[in-house]
């Protein structure tokens, strides 16, 4: 325990290695623990400004989402109507359709009656005369009877 | 010259350095003389009489062997470093030296100075690698280097002293307190120049009328900076031994208080821990104080 040259070999010894850690160990570890630290910011400012760009991009989908779904009910309105009309365009197509076939169908029926009207009218005065000549065939003056029939005939 | 083993004997032979210097002999008790040639202290009446132009060569190889082993694990972190994903080692170095930072940042304030950090740092790991030997138990490495002597040098391992905690030899801490002390002058000088240093010395704390007042006041402020720094490490490191070697000395009395002391060492060793980290601690933050108070200039 005397103080010797001890002393003035770990002064030396102390500032040996103080220079030491000053130029090889500090600077090196000191500037890593500085680039790391940048680039943990910047990871952060970059997720930071990711989470923004989602937000926003989910933002966006969802306006867009909206805006389909507008127009897919609008298209869906615009369907049925559509088709409503159609429909009630074929009832109305299909009732004048029908009103004429009714119709025409009824002037084929009378004009067919008229025919058959006419042709009985033909016939029953030749029919009435071949009858009545058959049963009063000698007393019977042709001419008389036939004017008195064909005023008959006209008369039906 | 071998002593007989007895508490005190065993004691002082613990308490004595490895010392190297110009070999005296004790011709009659308490006369000394040079014997003209250099060896081994065989004795501690023998080491206190070779005077300052000795060595202890014991505090000199382990505080050395301590110093490299550090500067080989910073230096060996530094060449590997990355930015990247640190590795554990690298992750250890980065703690300490993150919390050497913090501490340096928090009371040094003298703007951009590259010396203070990697000083502060080398005091800290260094000195807690130092007091960290005190946890080694007291006898084994000084026995193993008395034996080895023995066997090597053929001399008589009690004369072979060995101290492995180099803080716990006042002229280690006294050294690096001396080169704190320097840096202290040099940055005085070059941050507030000579005028400025000498002002701070003489003009306060009680203005210029006082001034030889003043100069003895502030000079033994600034002395005793260095000293406090000095002593307070060494004392607390010399008296955490020497409990150590008390407790070491109950091992030869009987089983029940060897076993009481073996508890006890355990108990000390503990709260041990807790006194090396401080002391290394409190070294570095008051080494950065004066730093920051050379930096200072007085308004």
């Amino acid at each position: 325990m005397n103080i010797n040259a001890t002393l003035i070999g770990q002064l030396i010894a102390f500032a040996i290695f103080v220079a030491f850690c000053m130029k090889y160990v500090w600077p090196p570890i000191m500037q890593a623990l500085e680039e790391r630290k940048k680039k943990i910011a910047d990871g952060l400012a970059a997720a930071e400004r990711g989470r923004h760009e989602q937000e926003l991009a989910e933002k966006r989908a969802q306006q867009v989402i909206h805006e389909a779904k507008d127009q897919a009910s609008e298209i869906v309105s615009q369907a049925q109507r559509r088709g409503n009309e159609i429909v009630d365009e074929a009832k109305g197509t299909a009732r004048t359709e029908g009103e004429r076939i009714l119709s025409s169908a009824r002037a084929e029926i009378e004009q067919e009656a008229n025919r058959a009207r006419d042709e009985l009218r033909a016939q029953v005065a030749s029919v009435a005369l071949a009858g009545a000549g058959k049963i009063l065939s000698r007393e019977i003056d042709d001419k008389a009877h036939t004017d008195l029939l064909d005023e008959l005939v006209s008369q039906i | 010259m071998a002593e007989e083993l007895t508490t005190s004997g065993y004691i002082k032979h613990h308490l004595q350095n490895l010392t190297f210097g110009p070999k005296h002999e004790e011709l009659e008790p308490g006369v000394w003389t040079p014997t003209g040639d250099y060896g081994f202290a065989m004795s501690s009446g023998e080491a206190a009489q070779m005077g300052f132009w000795s060595i202890n060569v014991d505090t000199m190889f382990m505080s050395i062997l301590l110093g490299g082993l550090m500067m080989w694990f910073f230096r060996s972190v530094a060449k590997k470093i990355s930015a990247g994903v640190p590795t554990n080692t690298q992750n250890f170095a980065e703690w300490i030296i993150e919390f050497i930072d913090d501490s340096v940042r928090g009371s040094f304030s003298g703007g951009k100075n590259t010396l203070v950090a990697p000083m502060a740092l080398t005091i800290f790991v260094w000195i807690f690698l130092m007091n960290l030997m005190d946890l080694i138990p007291v006898d084994l490495i000084p026995l193993a280097v008395a034996h080895g002597a023995s066997a090597v040098f053929g001399v008589d391992p009690h004369d072979v002293f060995f101290k492995i905690v180099p803080t716990t030899d006042p002229n280690a801490t006294l050294g690096m307190a001396l080169f704190v002390f320097l840096l202290m002058l040099y940055y005085s000088f070059k941050v507030k120049g000579a005028g400025g240093f000498i002002g701070e010395l003489t003009l306060q704390p009680f203005g210029k009328w006082a001034l030889p007042i003043n100069l003895v006041l502030e000079t033994v402020t600034l002395i005793a900076k260095p000293f406090s720094l000095a002593l307070r490490l060494f004392g607390n490191m010399y008296a955490g031994e020497m409990v150590f070697i008390l407790i070491a000395t109950m091992y030869g009395a009987g089983l029940v208080l060897g076993s009481f002391a073996g508890l006890l060492q355990i108990g000390w060793a503990i709260f041990h821990i807790l006194i090396i980290t401080l002391q290394a601690f409190i070294f570095m933050v008051l080494t950065t104080v004066y730093m920051d108070m050379a930096h200072q200039e007085h308004h």
